[in-house]
């Protein structure tokens, strides 16, 4: 599904992933763990196509066809989505309104024609993730706290039904509760076949969306790869195998 | 860039203005190029005016003469007043029948869609076009009311006791140099009297087109609330693409008597060569009220500081103004609130965008009298700023003369966030139409609070300069 090969990514003039190798196969659930600074957002975004992250060399393969060069827009109307560890405020934009321009940008106009049942469609889902209805008139991420903007993230995936989800630090700054919520959106959407790479820190949320394979990215590389057994070795361990001091000073990305 | 250059800049290439059509059409009369006291004197000749008005223009003119450009805003040293014909007829006389006017007339402001708002939503509709009026009707309903709905030209010589009585009286000539100018070659624009107790809540309105090239267009407006009246205006405008600029200097006296209310509604969007140098001002009288809506999308350069003087205990003023400036344009607008009795209260609502090397600046002035206790005003003004280079400046002047007031100001300046346009563009949406979100969003509070087709149409048209504003 996902096929990266010898990626390298700069920010500005330092590059920050240094030759990344990693495979999702369909419905598979792949986690990339690393201390703080390995350069984890930093493939999340450049996966993504963030203008400010160049891709100086390797492949991204999604679905057969190389998206290295493909416009982020085009990217999620491929299937492919974000979810971001620091979601972005946009003050006067509703987000309903929101939500229906981007599903019938994704799935087409048809998709959205009906304004209710789009709207009882938005509701539903925000019920299913304990989202208060006001929500939907709110603009976007304005105000909201780190929870509500996690959990409006995992709505705007479920309406967008995306074959592959790259979630950043998803569960970063959530209560165990929240976690919980956040996981069931997820594996609502894995259990229908999407394919799931998961940018952590922590094993804690692995317990609830299993990993079928993890990856520790560490210094702009991957230094291993393994079953999910490495997850729970990391939560014992920590990185201290993995990092060295030389990598984690090259870590400020901006994000 | 030379004078001669950024005078004869073509905006075509990065612009998407829709009216920028040009019609043939002969003129009837014309004062050729050029300003003189001659010209004055021809202009108040070729209306057949009463001395009265002629003696106006003429002592205008001397001021004009002797008056030094503004000091303050834009370099306005590219004019060349000898440059621009200051008075063309382009019909005989204005007309209550759309038919009579040429066609290739008509078909402009059906393009531009008059005729078909006059039906749907409007009480009265007027047309001007280059000098004077070629269509002006008022629903016959409102006339049997007392309302008098006329063009300026019409009302010098049908109203003339109510003419001298306001005319000037809250613009003198001598405010600066364009008033002193529009007072000497006015030609056009309206003149509104609202009798007390009678309330206009349907719009009237004036379109106002330029045609020729090197042409100025001189409007005058009056409105008069009586007491207890109330009056919803509307104005818009329009230009042809010209290489060569035009000048658009309007003056516009609003006087609202005890317990009225006057509304005034602009969408200026003149083609992006026009200097537009206009003096609006309100005067309100006992618990009267004012509001100004003012929009600047168009222009090469605009001053415009629509104000009110609160000279009657209990009056209101608010001023919403929104500006775009695009790539080349000036917007130097804002507000002037005068609280001259007690319990006034004023608002001044700003959001101006600055797109490329347009530049948007808030010019405001507060001014409390003494002894106008327990007046309030509240200023605040947004700006948002599209490109690394587009500029905003912000100019509030407070003169306040008494203590018992409460003054706020706040002011706020951001740019368009690269993470927000990524963040939406990840969510399936095109660059271009990201930007046009977060330019919405943006506007968002103030537009939701315009009178409907305000709001679709400056969305449609903040849209339409957006366009290449990425990539």
């Amino acid at each position: 599904m996902l096929n990266i090969e010898k990626l390298r990514v700069s920010v500005g003039d330092k590059e920050v992933l240094k030759g990344v190798d990693i495979q999702v196969k369909k419905g598979e659930v792949h986690a990339i763990m690393g201390p703080n600074g390995s350069g984890k957002s930093t493939l999340a975004y450049s996966l993504m196509g963030h203008p400010l992250y160049e891709i100086n060399s390797g492949s991204v393969l999604f679905d057969g066809e190389d998206i290295v060069d493909v416009e982020p827009h085009e990217k999620a109307q491929k299937g492919l989505f974000l979810a971001f560890q620091y979601p972005m405020e946009i003050p006067g934009l509703q987000m309903e309104s929101f939500l229906r321009s981007a599903v019938s940008a994704v799935k087409g106009k048809e998709e959205t024609k009906d304004v209710f049942e789009f709207h009882r469609k938005v509701l539903k889902e925000m019920r299913y993730l304990g989202i208060d209805e006001s929500f939907a008139n709110r603009y976007l991420n304005d105000g909201f706290s780190g929870g509500e903007k996690k959990r409006a993230e995992v709505l705007q995936m479920l309406l967008l039904e995306p074959t592959m989800a790259i979630l950043d630090e998803t569960d970063s700054g959530l209560d165990i509760d929240a976690i919980k919520i956040v996981a069931k959106g997820v594996n609502r959407l894995k259990d229908k076949g999407m394919s799931i790479l998961i940018i952590t820190h922590y094993q804690r949320i692995l317990d609830y969306i299993c990993p079928d394979r993890v990856s520790v990215l560490s210094g702009g590389k991957i230094l291993k790869t393994s079953g999910p057994e490495l997850a729970k070795e990391l939560e014992k361990t920590g990185y201290k195998n993995f990092s060295s001091k030389k990598d984690s000073s090259d870590l400020s990305v901006g994000f | 860039m030379s004078k001669e250059e950024s005078f004869s800049k073509d905006f075509s290439e990065f612009d998407n203005y829709q009216f920028g059509h040009h019609d043939k059409v002969k003129h009837i009369a014309s004062t050729g190029k050029g300003i003189s006291r001659d010209v004055v004197s021809k202009i108040s000749e070729l209306k057949n005016e009463p001395s009265w008005m002629t003696d106006i223009r003429l002592k205008a003119y001397e001021v004009f003469e002797k008056k030094p450009m503004p000091s303050w805003g834009p370099d306005l040293s590219e004019i060349n007043f000898e440059e621009f014909t200051y008075f063309i007829r382009s019909t005989e006389k204005e007309s209550d029948q759309w038919e009579d006017m040429p066609q290739e007339i008509l078909d402009t402001f059906d393009k531009l869609g008059i005729p078909e708002a006059e039906k749907k939503f409007l009480a009265g509709a007027s047309a001007q076009y280059e000098s004077e009026a070629v269509y002006h009707k008022l629903n016959e309903e409102l006339g049997k009311q007392g309302v008098i709905f006329l063009t300026m030209d019409q009302a010098v010589k049908e109203e003339p006791e109510l003419v001298k009585k306001y005319f000037g009286s809250v613009i003198p000539a001598s405010d600066n140099k364009f008033s002193a100018l529009n007072t000497a070659v006015w030609s056009g624009g309206s003149f509104i009297y609202v009798p007390p107790g009678v309330e206009v809540n349907t719009p009237l309105q004036t379109y106002f087109r330029i045609n020729e090239e090197e042409f100025g267009q001189f409007e005058r407006t009056l409105i008069i609330a009586d007491e207890g009246a109330k009056v919803v205006y509307n104005e818009g405008c329009s230009a042809p693409k010209w290489a060569k600029s035009s000048l658009h200097a309007a003056v516009v006296e609003l006087v609202a008597l005890d317990n009225s209310r006057i509304d005034y509604q602009t969408i200026q969007n003149w083609y992006k060569n026009i200097y537009n140098l206009v003096t609006k001002r309100a005067v309100a009288k006992k618990n009267a009220t004012v509001t100004w809506l003012d929009i600047n999308v168009g222009s090469r350069i605009t001053i415009k500081y629509p104000s009110v003087m609160m000279m009657g205990e209990g009056a209101r003023g608010e001023v919403q103004s929104i500006a775009f400036a695009n790539e080349e344009q000036l917007q130097d607008s804002g507000a002037k609130m005068i609280h001259g009795a007690p319990n006034t209260t004023s608002v001044v609502t700003s959001k101006s965008i600055s797109k490329g090397t347009g530049r948007s600046s808030y010019r405001g002035l507060v001014k409390v009298l003494k002894g106008a206790k327990n007046s309030s005003c509240r200023v605040e003004c947004d700006a948002l700023l599209i490109n690394e280079e587009s500029r905003t400046d912000t100019y509030p002047v407070m003169d306040i003369s008494e203590d018992d007031t409460q003054i706020a100001h706040e002011a706020s300046v951001s740019k368009v966030n690269e993470d927000q346009i990524f963040y939406l563009q990840s969510r399936g949406i095109p660059e271009i139409d990201a930007m046009k979100m977060v330019v919405n969003g943006f506007l968002e509070p103030m537009v939701k609070k315009l009178p409907l087709e305000y709001s679709v149409e400056f969305q449609r048209l903040v849209e339409l300069e957006l366009e290449g504003s990425v990539g």
